[in-house]
């Protein structure tokens, strides 16, 4: 048993994918011209007040709801108090003792099976402008279009007890966040970040290590990479009788390191104290159960659903399920061929290994219809598992139809079993020494044989076919 | 006739019988402000003559203008707040009540004078300098719109708009001896009014009689989508409580109002106030407020802590002043120590120790528990009183000078003030007498929140059986 064991929590920020941000009427679109999208409310300006959108108030809820939670029903805003430059007000917009949820889990599969990962609460806040720091002249510059965002907070309790647990927190969580259409969750474009809180002990104690808080995480595998880098480092201080700080690290993704923070420590005081600019508002159960109706098909039902409607395994319809769209495709396909399993190894694989990124399988050049075009053929014994593949290839580049590649490429099964006999002569005649070795009980020589075949039919040939013909002729070889 | 000398509902008939002119009274007003102001310096800025376009002399106001306080955002216009920190600040957008009066047909006349952030009840603290009260120019006008009470008693303005979170409509009004009315809180939107208190702030009238007072009120208040704090209600012609009759009212006496600290005169004109309103036919009652000596220990936490955080976002990044240094921290330490004044930053010092980890519970905390057995007073009180009634301040005017180092007799001459914002209800100044000195005395309505019509009611019956509104300073 490792002596040593890891305590992690996670907290997740999410911009919510509102047609405008939390308090005024402006656009959250990504990419605009700098301070095109502000006004002299999320500007700060003195005398203006913020008005709660309704709209992020119901994303809060539709994710309070799908993690489980209770939610509070009265609800209130406070004011977060400190000066940064990016921050207009210099107070934030938060919610400090009563947040929009408490308590609710995640579900994730672990080696030992699935566990809950308790979530601490969830709230709502505005998020900060942007600052932007030149590098030719000491002087930085400021985007607000990011200013009053709206922002939803996803606290974890330290449930966490491996980087590779911590890994599949987030991604599980972010296929629910998904799911829900709440949020791009686009980590590069900062639409989701989170940061971890990770400290060690002995196996078995109760009481909690130091912990260190990691930021800078711009991807999951950056999740997992820093914990591990991080567990290693708090382990071998212990180990060497020196102390863990508690500290912000951030990690370094190309040296794969975290380092400390360099500023200056400052006591945090935030003063939080009620928000008076905004009324606090009840919310009835009538409006928390027009949400719940609302609510998509999550994750964690549709894998059960796969599993009991197509007979997946646990393992495949984790895979098919973890990205919406890629979910979607697969039940599109399913829908226009009654294969679950061979669609769900082909999507599973040909089809992953071209798009890489499930995300991007919207953009994936050949569609449902397609791709079971190709399979069945496949099933006629039209072509053969290899010549899909290679069809499949083709299709990917030049968007052409299944069919037009199999003819055009001449991939097309061989039927005639006079010319798969002549090839298979041929085989045996070019390699004695390989029918000897068959001839004295080396299996692999048939193997060896089947793909000499096979090379020669350039994949168009049944496989079955050829082994049962192939034997046959080799038996005559023998007499 | 003198348009400045007219009250505003006077110079619409007058103007309805084409007997003056908007361009006439507009044109007396820059004249009189120019002759009188500075040996009063109510105005710290005038808006140009650009600012009279013929086409607002339509609307219900016909172009009379309006005096509005320095915290009020006029697009475009300097807005101050009159404090170095807001230097050079044009608001690109007009507060709620700004498009409201442009919409009736007013206009802001000029920029009053004000204490800096309307921190104080002296209108000594403004960065601008002192405003002077128009009965004696050695003693303050009250604070914190001092400008605008003055204004308004100076004749310099026909009307003007100030705020009150603890009294910085009412305490001027009475010591100028006009009209100041804070509304409900929730009646006026507080959109475009640079917040010093949010819970506490709103923005209200100071006229010449009661019934501009209605007229300006029927204007300014109302529903904003833009002020979640403003009150979805349905709203009365104020004019229509104008009526001089008052019998069978039930007006409550607060005893805690007579108390020590109470100036002999002013007790002696209030009372007298008391009874003629009695021999009008209200019914007269001593009532208890019995959380009443809490209200300025609570008063200067809750508006301090909040205060602390509305101030917080002048820091010299965006607009106003800046004193730039090495790093941010010193820009922003720089800046704030230069650009505030001493009563500023003794707020947001109170407020930022009040709010601060390990206090908050002591003092904001218990302030806000306090607030609420205040308020439960005022429940408690009008479930047997239709107006409650004592004075505006414990004394008349004082000297200029008098209390601006010892800021805790200032606090103390909001006492009466402060309870009314703590509470959220409406309450009125109007005058009731005078010292000996010839120094104007005010009397102070309650009334349960959104009855402002019962304020109208008993003001405009005080007011047409008494002459005290029709007294006018000698300002040459």
């Amino acid at each position: 048993m490792n002596p040593y064991e890891a305590v992690v929590g996670i907290e997740m920020h999410l911009e919510l994918s509102t047609q405008t941000k939390i308090f005024c009427g402006c656009s959250t679109r990504f990419g605009a011209e700098p301070n095109s999208q502000t006004c002299p409310v999320c500007l700060g300006l003195p005398g203006t007040l913020p008005v709660l959108n309704r709209k992020a108030l119901e994303y809060g809820i539709k994710v309070a709801l799908a993690l489980h939670g209770s939610i509070t029903p009265r609800i209130k805003f406070d004011r977060k108090n400190y000066f940064y430059p990016d921050l207009p007000k210099n107070y934030q917009i938060s919610q400090y003792d009563l947040p929009l949820c408490t308590g609710g889990f995640v579900t994730i599969e672990t080696e030992e099976g699935k566990r809950k990962i308790n979530i601490r609460r969830v709230h709502l806040e505005e998020d900060t402008g942007k600052l932007v720091h030149l590098e030719e002249e000491a002087a930085s510059l400021l985007d607000f279009n990011r200013s009053g965002i709206p922002l939803l907070e996803i606290v974890s309790e330290p449930d966490l007890r491996s980087p590779e647990e911590a890994h599949a927190y987030v991604t599980a969580l972010k296929a629910i966040l998904e799911y829900l259409e709440v949020s791009n969750c686009n980590m590069e474009e900062g639409s989701l970040r989170c940061d971890t809180n990770v400290s060690v002990r002995q196996s078995g104690s109760q009481e909690l290590g130091v912990k260190v808080e990691i930021k800078n995480l711009n991807s999951f595998r950056a999740v997992k990479l820093s914990l591990q880098y991080e567990i290693t480092r708090q382990i071998d201080a212990l180990e060497k009788g020196e102390k863990v700080f508690q500290e912000t690290r951030l990690w370094d993704a190309a040296k794969n390191v975290t380092l400390p923070m360099r500023s200056k420590e400052y006591a945090h005081d935030y003063r939080y104290f009620p928000e008076p600019d905004l009324v606090p508002f009840i919310l009835s159960e009538k409006e928390i159960q027009e949400v719940r109706k609302s609510l998509p098909e999550l994750p964690e039902e549709r894998i059960e659903r796969f599993k009991r409607d197509y007979s997946l395994s646990s393992y495949d319809a984790g895979v098919l399920t973890s990205e919406k769209a890629l979910s979607a495709y697969y039940e599109a396909s399913v829908r226009l061929l009654n294969k679950p399993k061979l669609i769900a190894n082909w999507i599973m694989g040909p089809v992953l290994e071209q798009v890489k990124d499930p995300r991007d399988i919207d953009r994936f050049s050949v569609s449902p219809e397609r791709l079971v075009e190709l399979l069945e053929a496949l099933e006629r014994g039209e072509i053969t598992q290899l010549a899909a593949k290679k069809v499949l290839d083709v299709m990917v580049k030049t968007r052409e139809s299944p069919q037009v590649i199999i003819q055009r490429e001449h991939l097309a099964q061989i039927q005639d079993v006079g010319a798969l006999d002549r090839l298979i002569r041929e085989a045996i005649e070019e390699n004695p020494k390989t029918v000897s070795d068959y001839h004295r009980g080396k299996e692999s020589a048939m193997m060896y044989l089947i793909g000499q075949v096979m090379k020669k039919t350039k994949g168009s040939a049944n496989p079955e076919k050829v082994n049962q013909r192939l034997k046959e002729k080799l038996e005559e070889t023998k007499k | 006739m003198e348009p400045f000398r007219q009250t505003a509902h006077a110079l619409i008939k007058l103007l309805e019988e084409k007997k003056t002119s908007t361009k006439e009274i507009h044109d007396a007003l820059r004249e009189r402000v120019a002759k009188v102001d500075p040996s009063i310096h109510a105005f710290i800025s005038l808006d140009g003559d650009s600012e009279t376009p013929s086409s607002i002399s339509e609307g219900l106001l016909h172009g009379i203008p309006i005096a509005v306080k320095d915290n009020i955002c006029v697009k475009g216009r300097l807005t101050t707040c009159c404090s170095k920190i807001l230097a050079g600040f044009r608001p690109p957008y007009h507060a709620t009540v700004i498009e409201r009066l442009i919409g009736a047909g007013s206009f802001p006349l000029g920029r009053t004078n004000m204490d800096e952030f309307a921190f104080g009840s002296s209108t000594e603290t403004s960065c601008y300098g002192i405003t002077r009260n128009p009965w004696d120019k050695e003693r303050i006008p009250g604070g914190s719109s001092g400008g605008s009470a003055a204004a308004v008693a100076a004749d310099l303005a026909i009307w003007a708009l100030g705020s009150d979170t603890g009294g910085s409509i009412r305490q001027p009004a009475s010591l100028c001896g006009v009209v100041g009315l804070k509304p409900t809180y929730g009646r006026v939107s507080r959109y475009g009014l640079i917040a010093f208190a949010s819970s506490l702030d709103q923005i209200g009238p100071v006229t010449k009689d009661v019934e501009d007072c209605a007229l300006l009120l029927n204007v300014i208040a109302g529903h904003d989508e833009r002020d979640s704090t403003s009150a979805e209600r349905p709203l009365p012609d104020f004019r229509l409580s104008l009526k001089n009759d008052i019998r069978g009212l039930r007006i409550g006496v607060p005893k805690e109002y007579f108390a020590e600290g109470l100036d002999g005169e002013v007790e002696t004109s209030v009372r007298q106030a008391i009874d003629t309103l009695k021999r009008l036919g209200g019914e007269i009652k001593e009532i208890s407020l019995p959380h009443s000596r809490h209200v300025v220990a609570v008063y200067y936490l809750v508006a301090t802590a909040e205060a602390s955080s509305n101030l917080a976002r002048f820091d010299g990044v965006q607009y106003g002043f800046r004193d730039e240094a090495g790093d941010l921290l010193s820009t922003y330490a720089q800046t704030r120590a230069k650009g505030f004044g001493t009563e500023a930053k003794r707020r947001i010092m109170l407020g930022t120790y009040a709010l601060s980890s390990g206090y908050y519970d002591a003092y904001y905390l218990k302030a806000q528990k306090v607030r609420t057995l205040i308020k439960k007073d005022f429940d408690e009180a009008f479930t047997h009183c239709d107006c409650l009634i004592g004075p505006v301040s414990p004394t008349a005017a004082f000297r200029i000078g008098e209390k601006i180092n010892d800021p805790l007799a200032m606090y103390l001459s909001d006492i009466y003030t402060i309870p009314v914002n703590l509470a959220g209800i409406p309450a009125m100044s109007i005058p009731c007498g005078f010292t000996k000195d010839a120094l104007p005395i005010g009397l102070h309505l309650l009334a349960r929140p959104f009855a402002e019509e019962t304020l109208f009611r008993v003001a405009y019956t005080f007011e047409q059986n008494t002459e005290f509104h029709e007294r006018k300073p000698d300002v040459k």
